[in-house]
């Protein structure tokens, strides 16, 4: 599934559990030299603990962390050639800002001039430029964001590992930190391997997702395979708003919804077998009463800003649409979805099941 | 290795600190009235305790002056604290740096001031002088306990009793108080504590014919100490230790209480030795 | 809350304050610098480079010094291990050092001279395991002992309060940083308890610097310490003038180390 060229970090069967919790349950994960690999997931998935077993602040119970294909399980911190950048940014609070970016380099006992170079570059990379002499404390929470992102990459890590760096910010600024740390990325040109419960942070950012839930990992691919392509009812539940439907494949290209015929592109699923299909709300058109697949009434409108939020009640099940049009409450209308919009996902056998392991 | 390194340590560190109470339990039993030998094991200071009038005199004034100072420092800190809500930030501090005074300063200096105050006051030292000075240095506990818990107080809940049509003395009683008790408990305790095992202020603030455990307990050393006082002792501090075991193993007692009984004397120390916040 | 009358709630303890703490110690200084007519004099005050009190304050200073030292020693490792080594440690620490506040001070103290003495328990110890005894009982040593048993916990309690806030996170920073424990320790850890530390030496310092209980019980009245006079000029001499005059030196010792407290209090906060 994922290029097995340029393996940085190469996730070997890792076990971990905390007093009798299993938290990753063998788990196999590549990230590649230069990709933007996020962990997402809600929290108690294991993506914080996948991070701190590649950072090396936990060793796993079983399994091994490969860097560049050498075993570095039980290698400190303090040796492995990553660095982090804390969910609360623990800035050295009796630091200036100079002191909290020169302390890696100043421990890997470089030279005054060569620091005091690499404190200037590194402000001006994350526009904090003068910022030398400040406490943390007087600092915002997006500033000392910055520093904490500054302290890192001065030491030219390979990997630099972020653990819900926007967790602590307001809306706009995260937004406005998601395009900055593209924009680092691309400039540093090193590895990010990025910790987040946020899937639109992770969509916008990401060369990679990897979805985890309770342990496992539950698809790994690109944002828009991920959007456009769930494997389970777990992944499209939690990327983005959808409506996960019970249905029939009937033949290839043919499934069955609430007793109507909608033709998909999705093959190989077997006939007359039970499936989960995935229809996300902006992917519904709403037409005139009779002109669409199957017919409902419109319970519930909201407007959103950008479009039309709609409930839309049709045999018995409620359809959530994303719509530019507006129809008010009580309006018959005519469900129509096109063929590729339409996501066909195997049904799990089991509550187990839903969280199987696609990685192998 | 590490953790069996730090264990060690901790087990020293606590030989060193129950080393004394361990030898005072056992001297409880040691029939010998001379503590350089063990002479046998006897009951008699534990019996002969309380037929003793001069210890067990001692020990009622002890409990009574520790009690009583507690409470009225309890009544006078809490109203105090109450009272500095209303005040400007300046003069809060002001008070608050007042309140420090006896916490930072020597005993020794408190209690000859206290001495000379009365000495100059021309008041006969006894019970009287002893239980102001016991309040006077119990006083800042209980504000030092009060104050903190004030701060988080959440403001809205008395607003909104207010709002419900609750009279201001009525929804302090029914709203605010509740909300503090847990500080002002945990104020009295410690006061108490203090109190009781208090010496040097006693020492210069007490008249002829008056003894808490303290002041007995010294006047003993040179001549050599009554084992029943170690009797006493050991006594007080099991039946502490039980509460304490009560308190906190016991699932139906309330779990915050049991904290206060064991933080005491942590934040005293900890809180006075944050000075002028 | 709007009424201010009710501030006036805080009066009883204001009015208080003023007779049983500020007066009180106005008094001291009165006393300190009058003669027993009531007639202004410094010879109080001057009384102290006498060649015994002179010897008693700098012995008194050495010892707290030592003392200081000592705890701050002992108290240290014992944080440090407290917040990694232990579950649940602040309730387990509380536990350890106040049970024993429930047993007499003085009586705790006094149980050393047992435990000292020439046919002490240690030395019972000691002899059974046929090593050289060792007499430090009414010796210098016996009183720092008593003097570090007795003020351990003002010493712990702080410095415990300031390593245990310590985000465990900035530790991790710096490890990620490339710091191994030692240099986590000497820049992080270390700079961050500072506060607590400086606390708990003013609190074990001033203690320790004018206690006359400790000398007494466990030097054997041969050692007079600055305590020591005092309280012999207050309780044997009857000498007002001459104790206030010594007792107001001894203030001034604790308010430079209130002074040092407060200002790193405020630094703290900046």
């Amino acid at each position: 599934m994922q290029l097995q060229n340029n393996k940085l970090i190469d996730l070997q069967h890792i076990t971990k559990s905390f007093d009798g919790n299993m938290v990753l349950d063998d788990l196999c994960l590549y990230i590649r030299e230069n990709e933007f690999l996020t962990l997402l997931g809600p929290s108690g998935c294991g993506k914080t603990t996948t991070l701190r077993i590649i950072g090396g602040f936990e060793t796993p119970d079983k399994g091994q962390v490969l860097f560049e294909g050498r075993d570095i399980s039980d290698l400190p911190p303090n040796k492995r050639e990553v660095n982090t950048v804390f969910q609360k940014y623990a800035l050295f609070p009796h630091m200036t800002i100079a002191e909290n970016i020169a302390f890696g380099l100043k421990i890997r006992k470089k030279s005054a001039s060569y620091i005091k170079d690499k404190i200037k570059y590194a402000l001006k990379l994350v526009n904090l430029d003068g910022f030398e002499n400040r406490m943390p404390d007087s600092l915002s929470g997006g500033q000392q964001q910055r520093i904490a992102i500054a302290r890192a990459i001065v030491n030219e890590p390979k990997i630099l590992l972020l653990d819900e760096p926007l967790g602590a910010l307001d809306l706009k600024l995260r937004q406005d930190m998601q395009y900055e740390l593209i924009r680092l990325k691309n400039e540093l040109g090193i590895t990010f391997i990025y910790v987040t419960h946020d899937q639109e942070e992770a969509l916008t950012m990401s060369d990679t997702i990897v979805v985890m839930n309770q342990g496992y990992i539950q698809q790994i691919g690109t944002p828009e395979s991920i959007y456009n392509e769930p494997e389970n009812a777990f992944v499209a539940d939690f990327i983005g708003d959808s409506n996960i439907i019970e249905g029939i494949m009937i033949k290839d290209e043919l499934v069955e919804i609430l007793g109507a015929k909608f033709v998909c592109v999705d093959k190989g699923f077997g006939e007359n077998n039970p499936v989960d299909v995935v229809i996300r709300p902006e992917d519904i058109d709403l037409l005139k009463p009779e002109e669409g697949t199957i017919d409902g009434i419109v319970t519930d409108t909201i407007f959103k800003g950008v479009h039309y939020e709609m409930c839309v009640m049709a045999r018995g099940f409620e359809f959530v649409v994303h719509s530019t049009d507006y129809f008010p409450v009580d309006t018959r209308v005519g469900i129509r979805v096109d063929p590729f919009d339409i996501q066909i996902m195997h049904k799990p056998e089991s509550e187990d099941e839903k969280a199987v392991e696609i990685d192998e | 290795m590490k953790t069996a390194l730090g264990r060690i340590y901790l087990t020293l560190v606590l030989i060193f600190l129950y080393a004394p109470i361990a030898t005072l339990m056992i001297l409880s039993f040691n029939s010998s009235k001379s503590r350089a030998h063990w002479g046998g094991f006897t009951l008699d200071w534990y019996l002969g305790l309380f037929s003793n009038e001069e210890i067990m005199d001692a020990f009622r004034t002890t409990i009574f002056l520790a009690f009583l100072s507690a409470l009225i420092a309890t009544v006078l800190g809490t109203a105090a604290c109450t009272g500095m809500q209303f005040m400007k930030r300046r003069d809060r501090s002001i008070i608050m740096g007042i309140t420090n005074i006896p916490m930072l300063n020597a005993d020794i200096v408190t209690g000859v001031s206290l001495m000379l105050l009365f000495l100059a006051a021309r008041v006969s030292m006894g019970f009287t002088t002893v239980l102001f000075s016991h309040i006077t240095f119990n006083i800042p506990y209980v504000i030092l306990s009060v104050m903190p818990r004030y701060r988080e107080l959440n403001r809205s809940t008395y607003e909104a009793a207010l709002d419900l049509g609750a009279e201001p003395l009525y929804a302090f009683f029914t709203v605010v108080l509740p909300d503090l008790m847990g500080a002002i408990l945990s104020g009295f305790l410690m006061s108490f504590t203090m109190s009781l095992d208090d010496f040097i202020i006693t020492h210069f603030t007490q008249g002829p014919g008056f003894d808490t455990l303290s002041t007995k307990i010294y006047s003993e050393v040179k001549k050599g100490i009554n084992p029943e006082i170690y009797a006493l002792s050991t006594i007080m501090f099991l039946v502490v230790l039980l509460l304490l075991f009560f308190v906190n193993y016991k699932p139906w007692v309330k779990k915050p209480a049991g904290k206060i009984i064991v933080t005491t004397k942590t934040q005293v120390v900890v809180t006075s030795g944050k000075g002028g916040s | 809350m709007n009424n201010r009358n009710n501030r006036f709630l805080a009066a009883p303890y204001l009015i208080w304050s003023a007779g049983f703490i500020i007066i009180p110690l106005v008094m001291v200084l009165y006393y300190a610098f009058t003669d027993f007519n009531g007639s202004f004099t410094v010879s109080n005050v001057t009384a102290i480079i006498s060649y015994v009190n002179i010897k008693a304050l700098m012995l008194s200073i050495a010892f707290s010094l030592a003392a200081t030292f000592m705890c701050l020693i002992i108290a240290y490792p014992l944080c440090l291990i407290l917040t990694t080594v232990i579950k649940n440690s602040s309730s387990f620490l509380s536990l350890i050092f106040i049970l024993p506040m429930w047993m007499n001070s003085l009586l705790r103290t006094y149980a050393w001279q047992n435990i000292l003495e020439r046919k002490g328990v240690i030395n019972g110890i000691l002899a059974f395991l046929n090593l050289p005894l060792f007499y430090i009982i009414n010796k210098p040593p016996a009183i720092l002992l008593g003097m570090i048993y007795d003020f351990l916990p003002f010493m712990v309690l702080p410095v415990y309060n300031s390593v245990s806030r310590i985000d465990k996170d900035l530790l991790n920073a710096a490890r990620d940083l490339g710091a191994d424990p030692f240099e986590t320790f000497l820049r992080v850890i270390w700079p961050l308890s500072l506060p607590g530390v400086i606390s708990g030496i003013t609190m074990v310092f001033v203690p320790s610097l004018t206690t006359f209980v400790i000398s007494d019980i466990l030097g054997g009245g041969k050692i007079l310490l600055i305590g020591n006079v005092i309280e012999q000029l207050f309780t044997q001499d009857s000498d007002w003038n001459a104790g206030a005059g010594l007792s107001a030196i001894l203030m001034v010792f604790i308010v430079i180390s209130m002074f040092i407290t407060a200002k790193y209090d405020r630094e703290d906060i900046k």
